[in-house]
């Protein structure tokens, strides 16, 4: 109980120091930014930038029109189908070269070759051998989330402590409820681990892919904040860069947020420490 | 509990391990013999690191000798099997699973009735003082609680031998005596195949019906003890007696010197290493 109340006052302390920082950053490049007009003189780089009351203004007229909205759809689906994509194809994967020697043989050397390249350099070679636009980045963003969910599930499966499979074992269990309850809970943090490294990178590649191919095949509305940012600095419009960019931050945000929470339901054991 | 009992006497006949081959071999248990009995509790001592945990991965089935057999009631050994349990040194409680759902690992794997399972578990759970942790993880669990936790999840699977390799090592002095009274009144219940390693001369001899001295590094077996102080033992009384003192110093006595064998070894070692590179030098 008592350390519960230290904590508290703890994190409340900690929370309020996080929106002091908030507050002294914008207030430096508010100021920063009508430094021409207020001192005469443009502060460097900041001066340069377009004020967070003018980007708060920008963005409360994008915020009632549905294709901002739309930018942020196309976004988290690529995100999302890329990195579900990635979950489905490269849990088992990691996991089979864990536990099949024969197959870490064959697969990893060819793994260990893909995986350096930057998903990026994928762009082109995938526009040309996806069908349509939409394709080609959801299998950019799929790359993004892939290899770190992999390596990271390989590593987790191959690191269990072997006296817990010697102890199922001696204990008569099957190599089947081995895997399914030995190898697997063992393996699950890493796991959550991989998805939320995977999730970040996903997000930086949805970003860049959607800059490059001028964002899916319907342009505009469906092109996603990526696209969104791109279009609005070919347009001149410095405040809707601004907002662009904050608003993936916003989403990276929630995406990690979400994938914490589903985390931790799937791993109770971890939280007791 | 006093069904009739097959006989699951594990014999080690000239058993010999070496690890790695050429230069770098090292031999770690050397032409070693002894009998683990049916129905005893046998206690293993012998200077740390000469090869007991090896020896123990042998007889469990995880590792093959490099020669020598080593049979279960008259069956060489070929692998794990469900017939012996291992308790490792370090908890092996699986840590995503909570107090209950370890102890019932072994049952639900095997696909045993879950309701006799269950009562099972209860009563084991009782015995080690563990009720009111069974929805605990193993991380919330003491040191102690852990390795009683582990005690009932072997337990529970009725092993015909029980394979213990120090369990109790790292635990404070207080909560050693005391895992030593919960294992032994959980010996003495059903009286199965116990195997007990050990560094501990007073654990040795507080647990043991019959106490194997094992030699220093390659290790073979230096002496039997058979420990005839009556059962149920107690703590206190073991102090003070004469039997059990006058075996603690012929365990210690014999224990030193396999030690002193373990300093010169190492200067031996020095040695032939000079005397190798003088002859190359010359």
């Amino acid at each position: 109980m008592n350390i519960n109340k230290v904590l508290s006052k703890f994190s409340a302390r900690a929370t309020f120091r996080g929106v002091i920082a908030i507050v002294i950053f914008v207030a430096i490049w508010e100021f920063g930014a009508r430094s021409l007009d207020l001192i005469g003189w443009r502060v460097p780089f900041i001066g340069l930038i377009p004020p967070p009351s003018s980007v708060l203004t920008s963005w409360s007229n994008l915020i009632v029109e549905p294709s901002y909205w739309q930018s942020w759809y196309m976004s988290f689906l690529r995100v999302f189908t890329g990195f579900i994509v990635a979950m489905i194809v490269g849990i088992p994967l990691g996991l089979y070269m864990a536990i099949n020697r024969t197959f870490y043989g064959i697969a990893f050397p060819s793994f260990e070759i893909l995986r350096p390249i930057p998903p990026l350099a994928w762009v082109p070679a995938s526009i040309i051998f996806w069908p349509t636009q939409e394709m080609s980045i959801a299998f950019v963003t799929f790359l993004g989330a892939f290899y770190t969910i992999v390596i990271n599930v390989l590593g987790g499966a191959r690191s269990i402590n072997r006296q817990y499979l010697q102890a199922a074992q001696s204990m008569g269990a099957s190599q089947w409820d081995i895997f399914r309850r030995i190898v697997l809970p063992a393996t699950l943090p890493s796991i959550v681990v991989g998805s939320a490294v995977g999730m970040g990178i996903t997000w930086e590649v949805v970003v860049a892919a959607e800059m490059i191919s001028g964002g899916g095949s319907g342009g505009g509305a469906s092109g996603g904040l990526g696209f969104f940012i791109w279009s609005s600095y070919v347009g001149g419009s410095y405040e809707q860069i601004i907002v662009g960019m904050i608003s993936i931050g916003i989403a990276g945000y929630i995406s990690s947020e979400l994938l914490r929470k589903l985390g931790g339901r799937f791993t109770p054991w971890l939280k007791t420490r | 509990m006093s069904t009739t009992k097959k006989s699951n006497e594990i014999i080690a006949t000239n058993v010999s391990k070496t690890f790695g081959a050429g230069p770098y071999a090292k031999e770690v248990i050397k032409d070693c013999s002894f009998t683990i009995e049916s129905g005893k509790l046998t206690v293993m001592i012998g200077p740390s690191g000469c090869g007991k945990s090896s020896l123990i991965q042998l007889i469990a089935g995880f590792d093959q000798p490099t020669s020598g057999s080593i049979t279960i009631g008259g069956r060489p050994i070929d692998g794990p099997g469900k017939d012996r349990l291992v308790l490792f040194q370090e908890s092996a409680l699986f840590p995503w699973m909570t107090t209950w759902d370890n102890v019932m690992y072994g049952p639900r794997a095997r696909g045993e009735d879950a309701d006799a399972s269950a009562t099972q578990a209860e009563f084991l759970l009782k015995k080690v003082g563990l009720e009111a942790f069974r929805d605990k993880y193993p991380a919330q669990l003491s040191g102690g609680m852990q390795r009683r936790a582990e005690l009932a999840r072997a337990m529970i699977n009725k092993p015909e031998v029980m394979i213990l390799d120090e369990p109790f090592r790292g635990l404070d002095h207080m909560s050693k005596e005391l895992m030593w009274e919960y294992y032994a009144a959980l010996y003495e219940e059903d009286r199965n195949t116990n195997f007990f390693v050990t560094t501990d001369i007073d654990e040795a001899i507080f647990l043991a019906d019959r106490l194997l001295i094992m030699t220093n590094l390659p290790t073979s077996t230096r002496s039997v003890i058979e420990i005839d102080i009556p059962r149920p033992r107690n703590i206190e009384d073991m102090a003070d007696n004469e039997r059990a003192n006058d075996i603690k110093t012929e365990v210690m006595t014999l224990l030193h010197e396999e030690a002193m064998k373990s300093f010169s070894g190492g200067s031996k070692a020095a040695a032939d290493f000079l005397d190798a590179y003088s002859k190359r030098a010359g």
